[in-house]
């Protein structure tokens, strides 16, 4: 079994092929123009994350979104989750970037954090 | 008449690093003209990462990166009038805007620094046919929208245009609940980074249809349904080949266009493929204390080059106003055989220090090509290229030397595969 995938690390887009044995564990990736290729291939195929970015609702503020990201990556298969825990949230300002706006979301072991300050206003 | 010594138009990341680096090159008197109601330009609705990488060697959110720029402004208490719309601008730099606390102001500046960006193309740049009905939006308007102000501006999208702003903004309606029925682009390649095609379209399943059009937008107070059409290589819609899907908002991600309206009434001359100001290697246009960076001179990918043109501008203006410019000689960059346009697009040799950074871009793709260099018809280089894109922004170096040896003009141009 095999399968084709376009690299994503650098610009140059390499077309990668990625070879399976019987029991669907990778056994070679080729098409690769670097090591970096290789190493993508293999998260991509086993463990894919993402960071995410969001916004939750914040109260007091300039505008009423507060733009939010997460301390790491998260896996892909979670996205849908942590927005749906997100949609609940509820901030005031003032916050400064980088704040936990959630501790451990959806205990994932990652946190929300504030991606810009944004100052109280009345 | 108040007089001010440089006055930069446009608080965005051009505007911001032009502001703090002719700040710390010695120009103290300087005033930021914004006309939203913060700093930070379109950076603060482009909460997506990944900014930053090149600049601070890490990934940041587009507010983020914003935030190190304005505190900085705040640190050297740089004057910033917010809400302020410049009107006019006239060729001897004197500004009118108007702001809700001052009304009417006219000032004069004895340098100007053009950071107003760019803007979206519209439906109407692109003229489809049919009734206009309520949701359609220009990609960046839904953006700030929902990003800043909350709003989704619909459920069922389709999006025109695979730019990176029509793949952002697809993952991110996606991700608040809306349904992305798919991307149509008129090229037979997407103008975005492989990096956005794989997370913001195949990570969700949103088909992505090249060599596609919008031929139809039916509805007649809100959008209810879309013909998209195949095209041939000369962009005319192929008979029998419509599809069609029931949306009600349709984002258009065709383009950006740098914003000159200013630049024009001060007699600023445009070039005709970038749609911003002919510029020297100070970022100077024609008209003598006027300077331009950012996306009003030429529209960029990255905003870290962005960051670093504002940064040269800001030097430059510094430089203009001590007097340390110097006329003399200039040297026309030529861009040749695969080559849209080069910034800047014109060269003083001798007010380049130890060597200048031209900005250019491809016409196609290409793989496994050198870049030549020619110098009054001669090779003077030859650079390899693993790969080249219109969509990417290339940078090639000349040093003071390879200057000085020149007499009339630099060509650039495209060569032959290297395999």
């Amino acid at each position: 079994m095999s399968k084709e995938m376009t690299c994503i690390v650098c610009p140059m887009s390499c077309m990668l092929h990625v070879d399976f044995d019987g029991e669907g564990h990778i056994c070679a990736v080729s098409g690769n123009t670097c090591p970096r290729g290789d190493a993508y291939a293999r998260k991509e195929l086993t463990n894919p994350t993402r960071m995410l970015t969001s916004t939750v609702k914040i109260h007091n503020a300039p505008y009423d979104r507060l733009p939010v990201i997460t301390s790491s990556d998260i896996p892909k298969g979670k996205l849908f989750e942590v927005m749906e825990a997100l949609r609940v949230v509820e901030v005031s300002a003032p916050v400064k970037c980088k704040d936990i706006i959630v501790k451990d979301i959806c205990g994932l072991g990652v946190d929300i954090l504030a991606s810009r300050s944004m100052p109280q206003v009345d | 008449m108040r007089t001010i010594e440089l006055v930069i138009i446009g608080g965005g990341s051009a505007g911001l690093a032009s502001a703090i680096s002719a700040y710390e090159h010695g120009i103290k008197d300087i005033l930021i003209l914004e006309r939203d109601k913060e700093l930070g330009g379109i950076l603060q609705q482009c909460i997506h990462n990944g900014f930053g990488l090149h600049t601070f060697k890490e990934e940041l959110s587009g507010p983020a990166y914003a935030e190190r720029y304005i505190d900085k402004i705040n640190e050297y208490k740089i004057e910033v009038k917010l809400n302020a719309m410049v009107t006019h601008l006239s060729k001897d730099r004197i500004i009118e805007y108007v702001t809700p606390d001052e009304g009417y102001v006219t000032l004069q500046a004895k340098a100007v620094i053009l950071a107003m960006g760019c803007r979206e193309r519209t439906r109407g740049a692109i003229a489809i046919p049919g009734y206009r009905p309520a949701g359609i939006w220009s990609a960046g308007t839904a953006q700030r929208y929902l990003n800043m102000e909350g709003y989704m501006v619909g459920k069922r999208i389709f999006i025109l245009g695979s730019g990176d702003i029509g793949l952002i903004m697809a993952r991110r309606m996606t991700l608040e609940g809306a349904k992305v029925l798919g991307v149509a682009e008129i090229m037979p390649y997407s103008n975005g980074l492989p990096r956005n095609i794989k997370q913001c379209l195949e990570d969700f399943d949103i088909p992505l249809y090249l060599s596609h059009t919008i031929t139809r937008i039916e509805g007649k107070d809100r959008v209810n349904q879309i013909t998209i059409q195949k095209v041939d290589e000369r962009f005319q819609a192929i008979a029998n080949t419509e599809l069609t899907f029931d949306v009600d908002t349709v984002l258009f991600s065709v383009g950006l266009i740098p914003e000159n309206a200013l630049s024009e009434e001060a007699d600023v001359t445009l070039h005709q493929k970038t749609k911003g100001p002919i510029v020297d290697e100070t970022y100077q246009t024609d008209v003598p204390g006027i300077f331009a960076c950012g996306n009003v001179l030429h529209v960029h990918d990255l905003v870290d080059w962005v960051s670093l043109e504002g940064q040269k501008a800001g030097i430059s203006a510094a430089r203009y106003l001590n007097h340390e410019v110097t006329s003399g000689k200039t040297i026309q960059m030529v861009a040749g055989e695969g080559l849209g346009y080069i910034v800047p697009h014109h060269i003083n040799p001798s007010n380049v220090e130890k060597s200048i950074e031209c900005m250019f871009r491809v016409t196609k793709t290409a793989k496994f090509v050198e870049l030549v260099v020619k110098r009054d018809g001669q090779v003077l280089k030859r650079i390899k290229k693993r790969h080249l894109a219109p969509a990417e922004m290339e940078r090639i170096v000349l040093t003071k030397d390879e200057l000085m040896g020149c007499n009339e003009s630099i060509r650039i141009e495209i060569g032959e595969v290297t395999l």
